[in-house]
């Protein structure tokens, strides 16, 4: 069991850029411990700015040093930084053109029951909405470096959600298969295709492998770039499929299953059915137990499809 | 005679000629800011021809809404073409919108909703000492604005850092779109309250004295160790008895009367400045 979680390996990746490049900055706002960021700050004192805990300064000011050259990552956790600071993500970074990294620390459920004031579930729809916003959710530790890696060499602003826990590797040790803003093909099927996103990703892989022994030809794709949505990659995936099937750790409006049900009923019509939390405060417990509960598990995901194929 | 003051009501028609053909603006907080605006595009290091240069200094016009003042003093300064502006602004299709944007030359980042330009303003100062640049950050707020809490986290994040490469202006013309600040949400002592948080304060007591406004910003600039905070107090609708300290003339669209009358008081208070 993999017992890195990807935050620490996003302090990785920037570490190894701010050695070489003056011009990477982080900013925490008093996050740099959730963020796995304190080995940075420590590292790198002229390149990291701490704000305090004033999310909406963060981001302005992670704008301002953008404007004048820096590649700007602010990590914040993801509640915070998606809805409190959420004009200033739309006005002075992706309005105003900027090269700032939104990071949203501990996003979903991660801090589970500390309750719906600390859970994102609203950060794919509400980012997504915003034009020229670009919104990934890393599946594991070997594809958020690809993904950190990848960031670190654009100028355009982005969005990325990462998990509080370690998670366990989608990919082997040899590192993710990965081509920015294409998603990632998990296993080939015939019948039916499982998208997901972020933590859902390993869940999904699963359920896939589960059906596939029990006679449900599935396929499985990782949409770890939910804007700019793979539409190519989904309806090539989707193509010849019975149901689509997403999985998300999100509200059940706006998010991955919205961005493909729109496009597989422009394109390609068929039965799209999307697994997500509820429209409701979750439940009280760790993120494990609460993805249980909904259903959001292996198990679960290979129940909604026999179900759904039934019906 | 200082020139410039002249100047402001030169731009001040441009800025009446924009509205109108726009067919809208903010005009009395574009009055109010004219000085202010005209100053430091007269002494910051910038120009059209090395829009990029890393070492120019910065602007942010956090009170985006006044931006027909900001195109008016950018033309002067050689970034627009005045007549196109007047022209464009605000037709359908036009890059000459209602709030600053930077895809327009000498425009840094946009604004209009308030309360950002400070702390955008910060993360500017912050990459200045980083770099070991010595470019100076400004940045233009309404009195009303600083009701947003924002603006007391830019200044809690200025003071912090002690960044003396900032300068933040307010335009303290007293009123805001309901009425008086001091009714709306009172601000009490401002200065002593931005004190507070670390700053510099200077106090301009007429705000639409060019002289006085640049004895402010000389005094900011050789203050060492603090960020320094020029509140300036100025006159709302400054420069025609028609619009002057009323908050019904915040976004007032002249009628074809009322802009003969501003007209003549513009040209008669030039007048006036050119016989001094």
């Amino acid at each position: 069991m993999n017992n890195i979680p990807n935050r620490a390996v996003m302090c990785e990746v920037l570490k190894e850029a701010a050695a070489r490049d003056k011009s990477v900055v982080a900013l925490c706002s008093d996050s740099r411990g959730s963020g796995s960021m304190t080995s940075f700050a420590e590292a790198f004192p002229g390149q990291f700015v701490e704000v305090g805990i004033a999310e909406q300064n963060l981001v302005s000011v992670a704008a301002g040093l953008a404007s004048c050259g820096k590649k700007a990552f602010a990590v914040s956790p993801a509640s915070f930084l998606s809805t409190r600071a959420y004009e200033q993500c739309k006005v002075d970074c992706a309005y105003s053109g900027m090269n700032v990294k939104l990071v949203g620390i501990s996003g979903g459920v991660s801090y589970g029951a500390l309750g719906m004031t600390h859970h994102s579930a609203q950060d794919i729809a509400a980012m997504s909405a915003i034009p020229g916003m670009r919104v990934y959710l890393p599946s594991d530790r070997h594809q958020t470096r690809k993904l950190f890696e990848a960031l670190l060499r654009d100028d355009k602003t982005a969005y990325i959600r990462l998990g509080r826990n370690p998670v366990e590797d989608v990919y082997g040790e040899d590192g993710a298969p990965f081509e920015m803003d294409k998603a990632t093909v998990l296993s080939e099927g015939e019948d039916v295709l499982l998208v997901g996103c972020g933590e859902m990703v390993k869940p999904v892989q699963e359920a896939a492998k589960r059906l596939n022994e029990q006679g449900v030809s599935t396929g499985a794709l990782d949409m770890y770039c939910v804007k700019p949505l793979d539409r190519a990659g989904l309806l090539a995936a989707a193509k010849g499929k019975k149901l689509v099937v997403t999985v998300e750790e999100h509200a059940p409006f706006g998010g991955l299953g919205s961005m493909v049900a729109q496009v597989i009923s422009a394109n390609d019509p068929k039965k799209v059915i999307c697994l997500a939390l509820p429209d409701a405060p979750v439940i009280t417990g760790a993120s494990r137990q609460v993805f249980d509960h909904y259903g959001l598990n292996a198990g679960g995901i290979a129940e909604a499809v026999r179900a759904a194929l039934k019906g | 005679m200082n020139a410039l003051a002249v100047k402001a009501y030169d731009l001040r028609q441009d800025v009446l000629d924009i509205i109108v053909s726009g067919g809208g603006g903010h005009i009395g907080g574009d009055m109010s800011c004219m000085e202010i605006v005209l100053a430091l595009y007269n002494r910051m290091n910038v120009s059209p021809d090395r829009a990029d240069d890393p070492n120019r200094d910065r602007f942010v016009l956090s009170k985006g809404h006044c931006v027909e003042t900001l195109y008016a003093v950018l033309a002067d300064r050689g970034f627009l073409d005045i007549n196109e502006v007047k022209a464009r602004f605000s037709k359908f299709g036009s890059e000459y919108i209602g709030h600053p944007h930077n895809t327009l030359p000498g425009i840094e980042m946009n604004s209009g909703s308030l309360g950002h330009g400070l702390s955008v303003c910060v993360g500017m100062a912050l990459a200045g000492k980083m770099d070991g640049r010595d470019y100076r950050v400004y940045t233009l707020m309404g009195d009303g604005e600083l009701a947003e809490g924002s603006v007391w986290e830019g200044f809690m994040a200025a003071g912090h850092y002690r960044l003396d490469n900032l300068c933040a202006v307010i335009d303290r013309n007293g009123l805001q779109i309901s009425g008086s600040t001091e009714d709306v949400m009172a601000h009490g002592d401002l200065a002593a309250r931005i004190s507070a948080f670390g700053w510099h304060v200077v106090e301009a007591a007429d705000g639409n004295d060019i002289d006085q406004v640049n004895d402010a910003f000389d005094e900011a600039a050789r203050v060492r160790g603090r960020p320094t905070a020029v509140i300036a107090h100025t006159v709302k609708g400054k420069g025609s008895s028609l619009m002057e300290n009323k908050a019904s003339w915040h976004h007032h669209l002249p009628t074809a009367e009322e802009y003969e009358i501003i007209r003549r008081d513009f040209a008669r208070r030039k007048e006036a400045l050119l016989h001094e």
